[in-house]
Order: C-alpha cells, then sequence, then structure tokens
C-alpha cells in the first residue's frame, strides 16, 4: 500500500540555491502559480464584457463578489467595505487551493501549516496593527468586555487576551488539519480498494465497495474544501471586526 | 508495559473528545432541524450558522484525529 502521507511531500522543481537558503520552485509553488493564474485569467475573461444581463462566466464572477460582499456586510458592517480586497482575495486564495487539492495526482498547498500560518498571521498583525494605529490605548479595552464587575477583572482580562492570542494558531490549525485528515482518509480507502484486487478474483469484486464509499467521501471532500474556505474567511471578518468596532 | 501497546493506548485516549463532538454535532443538527420545521422561512437565515457552527465543531474531532495519528505513527 502507498504511503498515506506521501502526497504531502514537497519537492523541489527548479533548484535555486541562494547562499545557505533553498528558494527552490517547488510543487507547491507551482500549484499556487496555477490558482493565481486561474482566478486572474478566469476573473478577467468574465468580467470583460460587462452586460447588464450576464452570461454564464459573469454570473459565476459575480456569484462570487456578491457571497464575499455579503458576508462583510453581515459581520462588519458597512465600514468593513475597505478590506473588501483583502478579504475577496483570502477566499479565492483558500478556496482554490482546498478545490485544487481535489485534483487527482494535485498538491494540496493549505495542507502545510506554513501556508495557513502565514496567512493567518497576517490577518492577526493587520488586526493589531490596524486597531493601535486608530484606537490607540483604546485597543485594549478589547479584553475588558463591557458590563464585567470589578471582582471579575483579575479572572476576564487574562483569559480574554489567552483568546485573543490563540486566534491566529487555532483559524491556521483548524485549516490545516482538516486538508491533511481528508487527503488521508480518501487515500488510506483508495488503498483498501488496490490491497483487495491484489487478492485475487474475489478481492476485485470487494474491492469496489471501498472504491462506492470514495466517491461518496470525496464529495464529502468538496463540501470541507468549500466550507473551511468559507470559515477561515468568515473568522477573519470578525476578527476584523474588532478593528472598527470598540467601546460598543 | 510495552512502548508499542503504550502508543496505540494515547492513540485511543486522545480520540476521547470525538464523544463531545458527536453530543455537539447531534445538538447542531436537532436545534436546526427543529427550528427549520418550526419556521421554514427562517431556513435561508440558519443555514450560514447552521454550517459554520458546524465546521467549527467538526474541526475539533480532526484536531483530536490529528494528536491521535500523530501519538501513533510520529511520536
Amino acid at each position: 500500500m502507498a504511503n498515506p502521507i506521501h502526497q504531502f511531500e514537497i519537492q523541489p522543481l527548479i533548484h535555486i540555491p541562494v547562499g545557505n537558503l533553498d528558494l527552490s520552485y517547488t510543487n507547491s509553488s507551482l500549484w499556487m502559480t496555477i490558482a493565481v493564474v486561474l482566478s486572474t485569467v478566469m476573473l478577467s475573461v468574465a468580467m470583460r464584457r460587462r452586460a447588464l444581463v450576464p452570461n454564464r462566466m459573469q454570473a459565476f464572477a459575480e456569484m462570487i463578489y456578491e457571497f464575499v460582499a455579503g458576508m462583510i456586510r453581515e459581520n462588519i458592517g458597512s465600514k468593513g467595505r475597505q478590506y473588501f480586497p483583502l478579504i475577496f482575495t483570502l477566499f479565492v486564495v483558500v478556496l482554490l487551493g482546498n478545490m485544487l487539492g481535489l485534483v487527482p495526482y494535485s498538491f494540496t498547498y493549505t495542507s502545510h501549516i506554513i501556508v495557513t500560518a502565514a496567512l493567518a498571521f497576517m490577518i492577526f498583525l493587520l488586526v493589531v496593527m490596524i486597531g493601535v494605529f486608530k484606537h490607540g490605548f483604546h485597543f485594549f479595552s478589547l479584553f475588558l468586555p463591557p458590563g464585567v464587575p470589578w471582582w471579575l477583572m483579575p479572572l476576564i482580562v487574562p483569559i480574554e487576551i489567552m483568546s485573543f492570542m490563540i486566534r491566529p494558531v487555532t483559524l491556521s490549525v483548524r485549516l490545516f488539519a482538516n486538508m491533511i485528515a481528508g487527503h488521508i482518509m480518501l487515500k488510506v480507502f483508495a488503498g483498501f480498494s488496490a490491497g483487495m484486487v491484489a487478492m485475487g478474483a474475489v478481492g476485485i469484486a470487494a474491492g469496489i465497495m471501498p472504491m462506492l464509499f470514495n466517491s461518496v467521501l470525496i464529495g464529502f471532500e468538496f463540501l470541507i474544501a468549500f466550507l473551511q474556505a468559507y470559515v477561515f474567511t468568515i473568522l477573519s471578518c470578525i476578527y476584523l471586526k474588532d478593528t472598527v468596532e470598540i467601546g460598543h | 508495559m510495552e512502548l508499542e501497546a503504550v502508543k496505540l493506548l494515547a492513540g485511543a485516549i486522545a480520540l476521547l473528545p470525538l464523544i463531545g463532538v458527536g453530543i455537539g454535532l447531534g445538538l447542531i443538527f436537532a436545534s436546526y432541524n427543529e427550528a427549520v420545521g418550526r419556521n421554514p422561512n427562517a431556513a435561508e437565515l440558519l443555514d450560514k450558522k447552521y454550517f459554520l457552527a458546524f465546521a467549527l465543531t467538526e474541526a475539533l474531532a480532526i484536531f483530536a484525529l490529528l494528536i491521535s495519528l500523530y501519538l501513533v505513527f510520529v511520536g
């Protein structure tokens, strides 16, 4: 049976050693490039001919736009419009990373914690920086929920600080762990089929069962891929809300 | 006990959070269905919150699975 972890291995395609650093162009970079090219080409082709009655491609582009815009409107409010380009890019990058990973023989770049952690810490630092620049010292009132009695403060404030600091960690681990677990599950069930086929004629008949289950699982994985991209962006929205609404 | 046995046991114990996740997911499905059954017009409003709650709860099970896999195969 093939090793189910093998699919997450990073293989350098073009070696670019710079001093002690290894800046090779890897399969991870290749699929990131594919995602960037795909999203740029698709969205610009879809919006090239702006018609009042949209064709299929334009309707699809508008659907994604409306989805993200609605998410921002509901979670941040009208002041969140300035964050639209950031949130939209974040959603498309994570969604394409998850979806392209389900193409056979592809590589899931969101299955590496360094990628998701970089995205999550970027959001975290952005929230802290915008918060401090906009509200100054007042930003730290975030750690003190309104209406808390004074004698509970020594307990509430450390908990609030902890839950604020742990945000980027949970945000990144949630996405990366979901991708890893889903892909390992698919590979393990495919391995059952392969192992049974090796057992002869009876095995081939029985090997259909895991294969059928796998086709159900891949549908479930498409749901998870979309859902995790949605959760990643909606939590980023909720975190960014702290920068526009303080002391309410 | 042998090291291999301890590893497997640790992996099994790390999966205990699945009890809580199972209860949590059951409550989410139950209350969503009950709410939509009582007021079908609310389905559109509840869908998003329901999916968010489902994904957040399900992620905890994935955390546990990951730690269990780590204990058995890596640690």
